[in-house]
């Protein structure tokens, strides 16, 4: 049982490390993006393919991962910045299928749909039976860092600008902003966080296959960061626990309810992800944690 | 070499002319209500459904179970809009389109819990495919063309020679004007959603009865009907037709360079090439 939760505390801190990511692209800048389990797939192959192949070390997988999303998805926003909002979910869905269906076909790379096992798992040897714990605790200070790294980001004058950008490109483009630099600056940013959290789950699981990068995973973010608060980062990390603990926590019902079969109880499972987004924007689009109003300046 | 251009050009034609079934109805109901609809997804999904039942269960032949598709999906679309959708109404298009991507998850696994997850098939006997000299054609894809082709006829007479149609015209070209002539808006609206909603319920049929039925049959297609719709510009009915038309070809026509499971990609280069070159569309009037 401590197994079990050590293992969803695990996975709770990698979806806060994607819903902040989504919160710099979505929530700071204003840019929807529909494909952030893309860039997350994106994360989980680089780091895997240079540990496993190249047998680089983790670290370096780590760093290369978090650099080469970032690269992708500022050659992504420059590919899209210039489109309206619905075209943007549009194009950044595709995205993400896109990136699915070639890790699925190129075989000599990726192993298609065998996927990738014997990721290695940091100081596994060492720590034996302790690692879980230990890669727990790396995930929370990884997940902890780039809270006040982003909370600083935010306040930040660069935090300030993209606000701008958000409620109205046009005016933050006349009062001198390169609208364009900033957008991309953010997608990198949001970028390089989503494919970190995909390295850590790659050396975390240590197996990684296209099928897990689905589009209900990106749902089950934006109901994270909808949920903690659009804006807040702390709203976000809180709403990616609470959705990993719902998701998490329903898996017992399966013996509790006797005329239920595990296909329709995870059925249900996503009925209700669907409502509690739903519910949300309708009744409570600010979120749990509503975005702090911006503090003026004397 | 020819030979094989020609008849995947055919089959692009063919798989194009279903794509825009549901093509139209996304395209339409942007034109009304200005969001994108996520759930045409589930929509087609439900149609499927429905056609299945009346089908397979009840032994219907299949071009009459595609007006059940029609009806079923869209009544659940004026439903789950007015519960899901309309409260958010006024709000950002983009909030609501994400609120219609929730929307889409819950019909789906509605479908999921009911029916289960694994494909099911259509009580329609395999035929062999008819053969002109060297042009192979399926007699099931045959028959989804000219299903396609009746439920585009039906639609192009009701817009054109009823005051409905017409009335649902103005509201897309004009919403303000439309509203001060008297036209309410919210009618309009659910007229839209529901026939928009209804040929996506055809189309998920029409591809149910291609392949199989599981609650992600339109969802795989779900990046090919918006490239159709965007191609051929978002809003436009006939823009959806010739969308449909151009990503079914350019799908087939891939075959010729790329492996079958790249074909998913088409349509999303096609959404990034038209964007880029044309944002309104082949046939759209506003960007």
């Amino acid at each position: 049982m401590i197994n079990y939760l050590i293992a969803m505390a695990t996975f709770g801190a990698i979806y806060a490390i994607l819903a902040l990511a989504l919160n710099v692209m979505w929530g700071m800048a204003g840019m929807v993006n529909l494909g952030i389990v893309g860039f997350y797939a994106c994360g989980a192959y680089i780091s895997a393919l240079l540990t496993v192949n190249a047998h680089a070390p983790i670290a370096l997988g780590l760093a290369a991962a978090m650099a080469g999303t970032a690269v992708t998805a500022a050659f992504v926003t420059l590919g899209i910045t210039r489109l309206r909002d619905d075209y943007l979910a549009i194009v950044t869905l595709g995205f993400a299928e896109v990136v699915r269906i070639v890790a699925e076909n190129e075989i000599w790379l990726t192993r298609g749909t065998d996927g990738i096992s014997g990721i290695p798992q940091p100081l596994k040897a060492m720590l034996g039976s302790d690692f879980n714990v230990a890669y727990l605790i790396f995930c929370l200070v990884v997940l902890l860092s780039l809270l006040l790294l982003l909370e600083r980001v935010r306040r930040s004058p660069f935090g300030r600008a993209l606000r701008a950008i958000r409620e109205d490109a046009q005016v933050a483009a006349f009062a001198g902003k390169d609208v364009l630099k900033f957008k991309v600056k953010a997608f990198a940013i949001g970028g390089a966080l989503a494919g970190l959290a995909g390295a850590l789950y790659a050396h975390y699981s240590s197996y990684i296959v296209p099928e897990i990068f689905v589009p209900l995973l990106t749902i089950n973010i934006f109901l994270a960061l909808t949920a903690g608060g659009v804006g807040n980062n702390f709203g976000a990390a809180l709403g990616a626990f609470l959705v990993v603990f719902f998701l998490e926590s329903t898996r017992f019902l399966v013996g509790v309810i006797p005329w239920i079969t595990a296909e329709q109880l995870a059925a249900l499972r996503e009925f209700f992800v669907g409502l509690g987004l739903l519910v949300i924007l309708v009744f409570r689009p600010r979120g749990l944690l509503p975005e702090p109003r911006p503090q003026l300046v004397d | 070499m020819l030979e094989k251009v020609v008849q995947l050009a055919l089959n692009g034609l063919m798989a194009g002319a279903v794509l825009a079934v549901p093509a139209i109805g996304l395209t339409m109901i942007y034109a009304v209500v200005r969001f994108v609809n996520f759930s045409v997804a589930a929509h087609m999904a439900v149609g499927a459904y429905a056609g299945y039942v009346l089908n397979a269960w009840l032994g219907l032949p299949a071009s009459a179970a595609v007006a059940g598709a029609f009806v079923t999906a869209g009544i659940i679309g004026i439903a789950t809009d007015h519960l899901g959708l309309r409260p958010l109404r006024g709000k950002s298009a983009l909030t609501i389109a994400i609120a219609s991507i929730a929307l889409n998850l819950m019909i789906e696994s509605v479908l999921r819990f009911f029916f289960g997850g694994s494909p099911r098939d259509y009580a329609s006997p395999l035929r062999r495919d008819w053969v002109f000299s060297f042009l192979h054609v399926g007699p099931q894809e045959v028959e989804n063309v000219i299903i396609a082709l009746v439920a585009m006829t039906l639609l192009l007479l009701f817009m054109v020679l009823t005051i409905t149609g017409k009335a649902m015209r103005a509201v897309a070209d004009n919403p303000l004007l439309a509203d001060s002539k008297g036209i309410d808006p919210d009618r309009m609206a659910r007229l839209a959603i529901g026939v928009g909603m209804g040929f996506a319920g055809i189309g998920g049929m029409l591809v149910g009865l291609d392949t199989s039925v599981d609650p992600l049959v339109g969802f795989r297609a779900i990046l090919s009907v918006f490239a159709a719709a965007v191609v051929g510009g978002l809003g436009s009915i006939p823009g959806a037709v010739v969308g449909g038309l151009a990503i079914g070809l350019a799908e087939e026509l891939s075959l010729l360079a790329f492996p079958a499971t790249y074909k998913a990609a088409v349509g999303f280069l096609g959404i990034l090439l038209i964007l880029t070159l044309r944002p309104r569309g082949l046939l759209g009037v506003r960007a």
